[in-house]
């Protein structure tokens, strides 16, 4: 097992180094070997998983570390931790990344900078698996770094444009505020605690080495952490405009994992977090589910469309484990990541398809990703449709697909968190609302893009499926979201129980001590009890939002223009993301800067105009009746005096230097003698 | 003769002498044999020290060493004198004191 | 009769290397430098150390001292009957090295040595051969490597014309 995670772990920053190094210069500039990299990482991530099913043991863990400093009491340790939810995500991650590999060698062809965009997949996937694997919160902190770095090369890897490199500062940035919480939260550990290894962070918390207050605010700075990488309210700004980044990144980096990082962070360190901390946890969560499942609703860019989905549905996974359900938001975490990047992937091959009409026309003017431009493509894309379709069923939580498994998990989770504590009612009514939107908005999507005419028909000739390397990870990952592959052996989707995926990822007890607590058990049997009531409702919900779509966007019997006129003000905040970049820009940005713009008046004006010049000015008269006492008195006196004194002892020193080896050899010797002397006597 | 002293002072007096070969020679070669006396001093005492230490056999390792390094080192300063020689036609070293010609 | 045998190589030992040191004919030098080399080689025989008592014989007086005279003649006109060589701060250099070995001297004989009794082996050649090809093994490659470059490195500088 450790073996093998270290191959995993290698093999991406391998290809990395061979890409950035040599890439340009092997044939194909070299895909290949990323590709094959990938290639085997999955299969041995796939033997990994084989394997643990084979155990099937809910307990199963390894662990295997080195000291990396040691400076006496202090000491790190770099390590890997495999357990279920370990191997699990790491096909995940492997999976998705080998799919957005071979995408990409069609959607980069003629990339001037094809071998670095491989390269940077490359280091991506490297630092995504050392996150995976981290035993320790520095290893996970450096990863996470890493993450960080490679999505901003990766949303800036068109820096020509300057969208493109803005988005990957402010993404960089909006990162870096959620890192400083998340560098606290972890030093806060490590000085209670003493140790960054997981396993000792448990224990100290269990054994009270750190509790009450501290605890919940250690925990709350881990969850800043995943609010900056998991782009939840109020940092969420970075996410959509990461979209400027290729689409595959956007699928791979965007959608199915590093900002599921967060998450996965919050899911393996879940038995720390106390309950003040998940109730925090719960209520953003919930917020960016229907907070940006709204905005989804009014956005025409198809991929901002995603995004905002893609936040909507990070937003699920976080209140999930906010509510205690976390193994359902991992379960979340692993379906979204089919169907989402799947999504992405036909959002990509929709807008290649764009690209090269637009180009075959000359026409520059048409915005490729905008949705009003397209309609009608169904008949000219079917593979991109159809698996598309799937997809979208998928993430509104239609019975036979696997989003239906993951949202219904939750949202019993929400209703038996709401059971415990009546006073957080709101927490299941952000869930169920979201729940009526996105399909609302996803179908709306597919209505768009897929149906209807087109408003260019001479785009629409122009419009052609896209080559097979694009269409089989589509295929691939959408038929990874039947729920056959999750529920196995269980063959009944409406039963929530006797699934490999719940047999292998068993919630554990929370070690927290002294807050009233709910164990994972009583979780479970409330969320087994909610199930049916949350599997209904869902449904209705979905069905409802489906019919709104299929009523206004299809058969046009509702128009959204009257619509959107009619609810006027929400619209418009809606439609202008509820004017959080302006207000950020306002309140923050605009601000900060008069604030510095003050400091500098202050500093310039009156500081240094002022007080330092006048001082310069009586300095400026002193240095004058000083200079005539220095060059007469002090330079020519004493000074030059000094100087011809040691002129002259250099020329009667300059007599032993004789440049002789052997004169020298002496010299030496006598030093040698000097010291013995001193040494015998 | 079984008194480390008397082999540490033979040492000693070779080592001195070697050094003053180093210091006093002009002739290039003569140094290069008062070095080779002072390495001699060394081993001398590597030696001894491994006699009297109860015969532990490192030092006999280390005398080896110091054997072949005299050796190499012995080769490649003939060659370097033989270059002088042929450079400045003297292998005297305090005429050829220049680092190059 | 050990014991006279032991001061002669004391003192021939001492003798010779003085001559190196003092003669004014290179060539009595190099001479006088077979008789240190033989003598050094006798203390190893006295100290039981017979394996590296013959490579003292075989690498210095066969090896290097073939060399040094090799190097004498080459750099010298073989005509010139006598090879003289003359010194540099003759006085300061003696001065200081007797001063020198005095304080070694003191040194020595005021040091309260640690001596462990050990019994005489018949050979230590058995030994040896062990230590280097396992306690030393990595210094005994490193070795060979260093011969190895000395070899080119001098061929390549006594090479005539480049």
């Amino acid at each position: 097992m450790i073996i093998a995670s270290l191959i995993i772990l290698i093999l991406p920053l391998l290809a990395f180094v061979i890409q950035i190094f040599f890439g340009q210069r092997l044939p194909r500039k070299g895909d290949f070997v990323s590709i094959f990299a990938v290639l085997i990482t999955l299969g041995v991530a796939l033997g990994m998983l084989v394997s643990i099913l084979m155990l099937n043991d809910s307990q199963f863990m390894r662990e295997a570390a080195f000291t990396w400093l040691n400076l006496g009491a202090f000491k790190i340790e770099l390590g890997f931790l495999i357990d279920n939810i370990t191997v699990v995500m790491l096909v995940v991650v492997a999976l998705i990344s080998t799919m957005s590999h071979i995408y990409s060698i069609k959607y980069m062809d003629k990339d001037p900078l094809y071998h670095r965009y491989f390269a940077y997949l490359g280091l991506f996937t490297f630092s995504m698996n050392g996150i995976v694997l981290a035993n320790n919160l520095v290893s996970l902190y450096i990863f996470w770094e890493l993450v960080g770095l490679s999505s901003y090369l990766l949303i800036g890897f068109w820096f020509q444009k300057d969208t493109a490199a803005d988005a990957g500062k402010k993404a960089f940035l909006a990162n870096r505020v959620g890192d400083l919480g998340f560098f606290i939260g972890i030093m806060l550990f490590f000085t209670a605690v003493g140790s960054f290894n997981y396993s000792d962070v448990f224990a100290g918390v269990a054994s009270g080495s750190i509790h009450g207050t501290l605890l919940t605010l250690a925990g709350l700075g881990l969850f800043c952490g995943a609010i900056g990488k998991s782009a939840q309210v109020p940092l969420h700004i970075w996410l959509p405009d990461a979209m400027e980044g290729p689409t595959p990144v956007s699928a791979l980096i965007h959608a199915a994992t590093m900002v599921a990082a967060g998450v996965y962070m919050l899911v393996r360190l879940f038995p720390i977090l106390t309950p003040d901390v998940l109730t925090v946890i719960a209520y953003i969560g919930g917020f960016t589910a229907l907070f940006a499942a709204t905005i989804a609703i009014t956005q025409n860019d198809i991929k901002r469309v995603l995004a905002y989905s893609t936040l909507s549905q990070l937003g699920y996974m976080v209140m999930a484990i906010g509510t205690g359900a976390y193994t359902a938001g991992f379960f979340h975490l692993v379906t979204h990541a089919m169907f989402k990047a799947s999504l992405f992937y036909g959002a990509g091959s929709v807008i290649h398809a764009m690209h090269h009409a637009l180009h075959k026309l000359k026409d520059h003017t048409i915005d490729p990703q905008d949705m009003r431009n397209m309609g009608g493509f169904k008949t000219r894309m079917p593979f991109t449709y159809w698996t598309m379709v799937i997809c979208t069923l998928a993430i509104s939580g239609i019975p036979f697909f696997s989003g239906f498994l993951s949202k219904d998990a939750i949202l019993a989770g929400t209703l038996a968190f709401a059971n415990h504590s009546p006073q957080h009612l709101l927490i299941p009514f952000f869930g169920f609302a979201a729940a009526l939107i996105t399909p609302f908005y996803m179908l709306r999507l597919i209505f768009m893009t897929f149906h209807r005419g087109s408003k260019f028909p001479k785009v629409y000739r122009q419009i052609k499926e896209s080559p097979r390397e694009m269409t089989i990870p589509m295929v691939i990952l959408s038929g990874l979201t039947l729920f056959l592959f999750y529920t196995l052996p269980q063959i009944n989707p409406f039963f929530d129980t006797g699934w490999w995926f719940t047999n292998l990822i068993v919630a554990r007890d929370t070690v927290v001590t002294g807050f009233e607590i709910i164990t994972a058990h009583e979780i479970m049997v409330s969320m087994h009890h909610n199930h049916l009531a949350a599997m209904l409702l869902s449904v209705a919900l979905a069905g409802l939002g489906i019919l709104f779509s299929w009523l206004m966007y299809l058969r046009k019997k509702l128009s959204p223009q009257v619509w959107a006129k009619r609810s006027g003000f929400l619209y418009r905040l809606s439609f202008n993301k509820y004017y959080i970049d302006e207000i950020y820009e306002r309140f923050i940005y605009k601000p900060l800067l008069k604030l510095t713009e003050r400091v500098g008046y202050i500093d310039w004006d009156i500081y240094d105009q002022r007080f330092i010049d006048g001082f310069g000015r009586v300095t400026d008269k002193l240095a004058r009746v000083s200079g005539e006492l220095d060059w007469e008195g002090l330079d020519k006196m004493i000074v030059n005096g000094i100087g011809r004194q040691f002129q002259r002892a250099g020329q009667s020193l300059r007599q032993i230097q004789t440049g002789r080896l052997q004169n020298y050899l002496l010299f030496a010797l006598l030093g040698i003698i000097i010291i013995l002397i001193l040494q015998v006597i | 003769m079984d008194h480390l002293q008397i082999y540490l002072i033979v040492g000693a007096a070779l080592f001195c002498l070697g050094l003053f070969g180093v210091i006093t020679r002009r002739n290039a070669i003569a140094v290069l044999m008062g070095i080779e006396l002072i390495l001699n001093s060394a081993n001398l005492n590597f030696i001894a020290f491994s006699r009297f230490g109860g015969m532990n056999l490192s030092g006999h390792v280390f005398a080896l060493f110091v054997i072949v390094m005299a050796a190499a080192e012995a080769a490649i300063a003939l060659a370097i004198i033989i270059n002088i020689y042929n450079l400045f036609h003297t292998v005297n070293v305090d005429e050829a004191s220049q680092l190059k010609q | 009769m050990a014991t006279v045998t032991f001061w002669l190589i004391i003192l021939l030992t001492v003798f010779s290397a003085l001559i190196v040191v003092g003669s004014s004919q290179l060539i009595y030098s190099a001479v006088a430098l077979l008789f240190t080399f033989v003598g050094v080689a006798s203390l190893y025989i006295f100290l039981w150390a017979d394996f590296i008592g013959v490579v003292q014989i075989v690498i210095y007086v066969g090896g290097i001292l073939i060399l040094v005279i090799f190097g004498i003649m080459l750099t010298n006109k073989i005509t010139s009957v006598r090879i003289s060589h003359t010194s540099v701060q003759r006085g300061a250099g003696a001065a200081a090295v007797v001063v020198l070995f005095i304080l070694l001297v003191t040194m020595i004989l005021k040091t309260p040595w640690l001596e462990i009794a050990a019994v005489e082996p018949d050979q230590t050649v058995a030994s040896i051969g062990k230590m280097l090809m396992i306690d030393y093994l990595l210094p005994f490659e490193i070795t060979s490597v260093l011969l190895l470059g000395a070899l080119i490195g001098a061929a390549m500088l006594a090479r005539r014309g480049r």
